[in-house]
């Protein structure tokens, strides 16, 4: 639109004549208004003069004096002459006019400017939705047409579906008639058939009859003498009991068969069992500790040792040998609960071999990793060192051997190594036979003990013989000795009335080493052997 | 190996005898028995017509000959060669013939299976069992000869009856599911019998002794059913196969499919050995040629030597395809047969006729395939040890073991096609049958 110049417009005396052309030829304002009020678009500088001259000349000052004023009084301006209807020009007044009308002109100016702007901006923004109208117009029609199409394309696609549909229910009747078809002239057939073998029948029945009327002359077996039977018995008549007996003779054959079949089905039973019970346990065993925690299978953990204990006891038990429904459901349910975690624990570790595949940081695998690197360099140091140590020896030792000394030397060398343990054997040698003989003397005392314990018990024993005598012989005086005497000799020897019960109760065998080892003056007293022991362990 | 001179024989009919000891061959209406080890004729009947079937009696004393022309029946026996039986059906005419287990009764099948006559050896009494179904096994023993099990039919009704062998006296009577029963066979443990239906449906029904149904099995509907069926010799296994190609496995404690063997064209898994028989090219060996040539080695230029080779897997098998519209079509597994040991089973697809198919029984997988190159005409496994001896058609004879397979060219002259073979209760010889003669092949104990 180019800038507006702000042109201070002097007001020159000039050619003015040009300046009604000059507007006339301009734009067309509203038709209300006066042909005389200008519409000032910039103006050159050149018509300037000429403009301004036009209105008023040197004849017509009053005149266009009182135009102004009337057209600037009408407009609101204060009039321009001092006094009303005078011919004296209030210069103040006019200059404010004229200022005003500056102004003003400045304002209409901007106003102006600012309609012309936002005329154009309309009028682009009109082109702009004509323009988009347009596309979208055809963006419509478009889409009509693509509607159209494929709506046609699935009127298509339908009567193709249409069509198979009816095809498939055709091929299906058809079927259908055909099995229809089939099952009719099957029982057509068998319809037919029956009528044919009624007739058949009836024919072989006539001829049976014939046959069975020539019976006497030709159907006859000639043999030379009659055979035994394979078995050798005599033929039987046939009779209810006979009868019974067949029935009971299948019966019999009928058990044993299921008998037999039962027999093979425990014992493959009875095995699978085992088996089951085998892959129980390799299961355990495979599963790590850690597993059975109660904090991850809290519910399980209980549970699952409870069935264990149970099934533990079982196992003592010959679980193979109960059959019941509760025993067979425990085993499979332990089992697969058992295989359940195992696959767990599988699982768990493919995923973890697989993070450690893929480079995942997870500190428990790194570093276990890294461990693993550190522990196999440790342990390659230890094995050089090893080595180092064992090329070391065999050097010395090669030395030793190798190294030409005398005899004595030799000697020397050979039992320094070994001289540690000479000693020490022969401190335990020292050791041993001391122990041997302190046996023998205990050994020996016990003996004497024995011997001593004997001759003792039999002494008692003869005296309670004597005792028991003279009680039944004399029972009133002797009471009171038996008395007095058992009394004596409950002090003398405690243990002996009890260890005497415990003799005769105790069996009459002596271990082979205790044989053995006694003198064979003790095999006539085998009890008091026993005894003696008895009392050494007391 | 050994190989006898070749014998005369008629109608394929050689059979060992139960105790081993000999063997009894027919040439028109004369029955030779010969013994095992040396094949001198121990004795010679002479029977009045044209001999159709020939059956040891199970103490091997006795022989009969059945002539189903005449109708009769002739009963030899070996340690009175004067005695004589003649068992005449006359104008009932004779179907089959067959002994009874304790070796002293006959059960004869009169014409359009009118009724089975029990003739006695014993006594003068006669049984008749009334209307028998006329099937491809309708009576069956068990393998101890205590109970037999005839299938009957009346009203358009099947039903099977259970005699007890020892006095024919009927044990059970029951009906059974069937539509048109096809077969009975016994488990060797002589406790349950499967009756099947015919391939028109998949039906097979287990019954107990006591005539209890125990299970019913049907693999699929309206396609052809069952083709054959084979117990394993522990009564663990029933297999049955099928018009679909596909063998199914049995088990003997719940009775339900346990496994399905499939016999594909194309074999892809790696684990599978395949035989297959190829033709060697005779050597010429000139130095040996002499003029004029001997009978032996002229008949060595002419047959081919064969010899096994591996083929690598996968390997694609000959196949036939069987026309559609004619009954009894060549398609599904026709012959089953387990081993003695129960370890293995031999198969035969009829659409691939030119291969065995051989299953691992306790990993149940195909364990081997022998591709022959011409079709399998028989094969029958080794009553001791898990040996599969088969024949195709021609002059050899072919065995597999696990330790490998040979083919051995019998060194006959002139023609000796092998149609059939059965081996002796030892497992140390078979008799190797064609047409018109046969011929014993003596296996040393180190063989294959």
């Amino acid at each position: 639109m180019g800038d507006w110049k702000t042109v201070t417009v002097p007001v020159l005396p000039s050619d003015g004549k040009n300046i009604f052309q000059y507007t006339s030829e301009r734009r067309i304002s509203s038709p209300g208004m006066n042909s005389q009020v200008l519409r000032l678009p910039l103006p050159s500088s050149k018509s300037m003069h000429t403009f301004f001259s036009a209105f008023c000349t040197e004849e017509n000052i009053e005149q266009s004096l009182s135009y102004l004023d009337r057209e600037l009084t009408t407009l609101g301006f204060p009039s321009i002459f001092a006094e009303p209807r005078g011919r004296e020009l209030n210069l103040i007044s006019v200059i404010n006019c004229m200022n005003e009308l500056l102004v003003l002109q400045h304002k209409n100016l901007r106003a102006q400017e600012e309609v012309e702007m936002q005329h154009l901006k309309l009028g682009s923004d009109m082109d702009h939705l004509q323009n988009c109208y347009a596309k979208l117009k055809e963006q419509l029609e478009l889409s009509k047409r693509e509607i159209v199409g494929l709506q046609e394309r699935d009127r298509q696609l339908q009567t193709k579906n249409r069509n198979l549909h009816q095809l498939l229910k055709n091929e299906k009747d058809e079927v259908q008639k055909l099995q229809n078809i089939i099952s009719s002239r099957a029982t057509q057939y068998n319809h037919d058939m029956k009528r044919k073998e009624r007739e058949y029948n009836k024919l072989k029945e006539r001829l049976h009859q014939l046959v069975m009327n020539k019976k006497d002359k030709k159907i006859a077996m000639e043999v030379l003498n009659y055979v035994g039977r394979a078995d050798g018995k005599r033929g039987a008549w046939r009779t209810d009991k006979t009868e019974a007996r067949n029935e009971e003779e299948m019966y019999k054959v009928l058990l044993s068969d299921f008998e037999q079949r039962q027999k093979q089905l425990l014992v493959e039973n009875a095995e699978l069992k085992k088996v089951l019970q085998q892959m129980k346990k390799e299961i355990i065993s495979l599963l790590p500790p850690q597993k059975q925690k109660p904090k991850e299978r809290s519910e399980d953990g209980p549970v699952l040792s409870d069935l264990e204990e149970d099934i533990g006891e079982l196992n003592k038990e010959n679980m193979w040998e109960l059959s019941c429904e509760t025993v067979r459901e425990q085993l499979t349910n332990s089992i697969r609960k058992q295989w359940r975690m195992l696959k767990n624990h599988v699982e768990k570790l493919d995923n973890q071999v697989s993070r450690v595949h893929s480079g995942a940081l997870n500190d428990k695998d790194v570093i276990s990793r890294e461990d693993h690197e550190l522990e196999t360099e440790k342990l390659e140091l230890e094995i050089q060192q090893c080595k180092e140590m064992i090329k070391t020896q065999q050097q010395l030792l090669q030395q030793q051997l190798m190294s030409p000394c005398d005899d004595d030397t030799t000697l020397l060398l050979q039992d320094c190594y070994l001289l540690e343990e000479k000693e020490r054997l022969q401190e335990e040698w020292r050791l041993f036979r001391e122990q041997k003989k302190n046996f023998e003397k205990e050994r020996r005392s016990f003996t004497e003990a024995a011997i001593r314990l004997g001759l003792e018990r039999k002494a008692f024993e003869e005296d309670r013989g004597a005792w028991l005598k003279q009680q039944f012989l004399s029972p009133d005086q002797d009471n009171r000795l038996a008395k007095s005497a058992s009394r004596q000799r409950k002090p003398h020897c405690l243990s002996s009335p009890l260890s005497a019960e415990s003799w005769q109760q105790t069996p009459q065998s002596i271990t082979n080493n205790s044989a053995a080892s006694t003198p064979p003056a003790r095999d006539s007293k085998p009890n008091q052997w026993e005894e003696s022991e008895g009392e050494e362990t007391e | 190996m050994n190989f006898s001179e070749l014998f005369k024989l008629t109608g394929l009919l050689s059979r060992f005898s139960p105790n081993g000891k000999c063997l009894a061959s027919c040439v028109q209406y004369r029955l030779v028995v010969r013994d095992v080890s040396t094949l001198q004729v121990l004795q010679l009947y002479t029977c009045l017509d044209q001999i159709q079937h020939i059956e040891w009696s199970s103490d091997s004393l006795f022989i009969l000959c059945a002539m189903y022309k005449r109708g009769i029946v002739q009963v030899w026996s070996l340690e009175q060669p004067d005695w004589h039986c003649k068992i005449d059906e006359g104008s009932a005419g004779l179907v089959a013939s067959c002994w009874s287990p304790d070796g002293r009764h006959i059960l004869n099948t009169t014409e359009f299976h009118l009724r089975i006559t029990v003739w006695s050896l014993c006594t003068k009494s006669v049984s008749y069992i009334k209307y028998p179904k006329a099937c491809q096994q309708g009576i069956a023993f068990t393998k101890d000869g205590r109970y037999m099990a005839v299938a009957e039919r009346r009203d358009c009704k099947d039903f099977v009856s259970i005699f007890v062998c020892s006095d024919w006296q009927l044990l059970r009577h029951f009906d059974t599911e069937t539509q048109d029963l096809f077969g009975i066979e016994w488990a060797p443990n002589g406790c349950v019998l499967a009756v099947w239906d015919t391939c028109l449906e998949y039906k097979i029904l287990l019954y107990s002794l006591d005539g209890r149904l125990l299970s019913t099995y049907r693999a699929y509907e309206w396609s052809l059913g069952i083709k054959s069926i084979a117990w394993s010799p522990s009564s663990q296994f029933l297999a049955i196969g099928s018009y679909d190609e596909k063998v199914r496995i049995l088990n003997h404690v719940t009775w339900k499919k346990i496994t399905e063997f499939e016999h594909p064209t194309t074999i892809a898994n790696t684990k599978t050995i395949v035989y297959k028989e190829v033709e060697k090219s005779p050597s010429a060996e000139t130095e040996r040629l002499s003029l004029p040539p001997s009978r032996a080695s002229a008949s060595s230029w002419f047959s081919t030597q064969s010899k096994y080779d591996i083929s690598q897997v996968p390997v694609s098998l000959h196949h036939i395809k069987p026309v559609a519209d004619r009954a009894n079509p060549k398609i599904g597994v026709g012959m089953l047969a387990f081993s003695a040991d129960n370890c293995f089973l031999a198969t035969k697809n009829d659409n691939i006729p030119n291969a065995v198919w051989i299953w691992d029984i306790q990993k149940l997988k195909l364990f081997v395939v022998l591709e022959q190159l011409s079709a399998i005409q028989s094969f029958q496994w080794d009553p001791r040890q898990p040996r599969l001896a088969l024949c195709t058609g021609n002059s050899k004879v072919y065995l597999w073991s696990p330790a490998g397979c040979v083919s051995v060219q019998v060194p006959m002259e002139g023609d000796f096609q092998i149609v059939s073979l059965s081996w002796h209760s030892s497992g140390d010889s078979m008799a190797l049958l064609s047409k018109d003669n046969f011929c014993v092949c003596y296996l040393e104990r180190e063989e294959v």
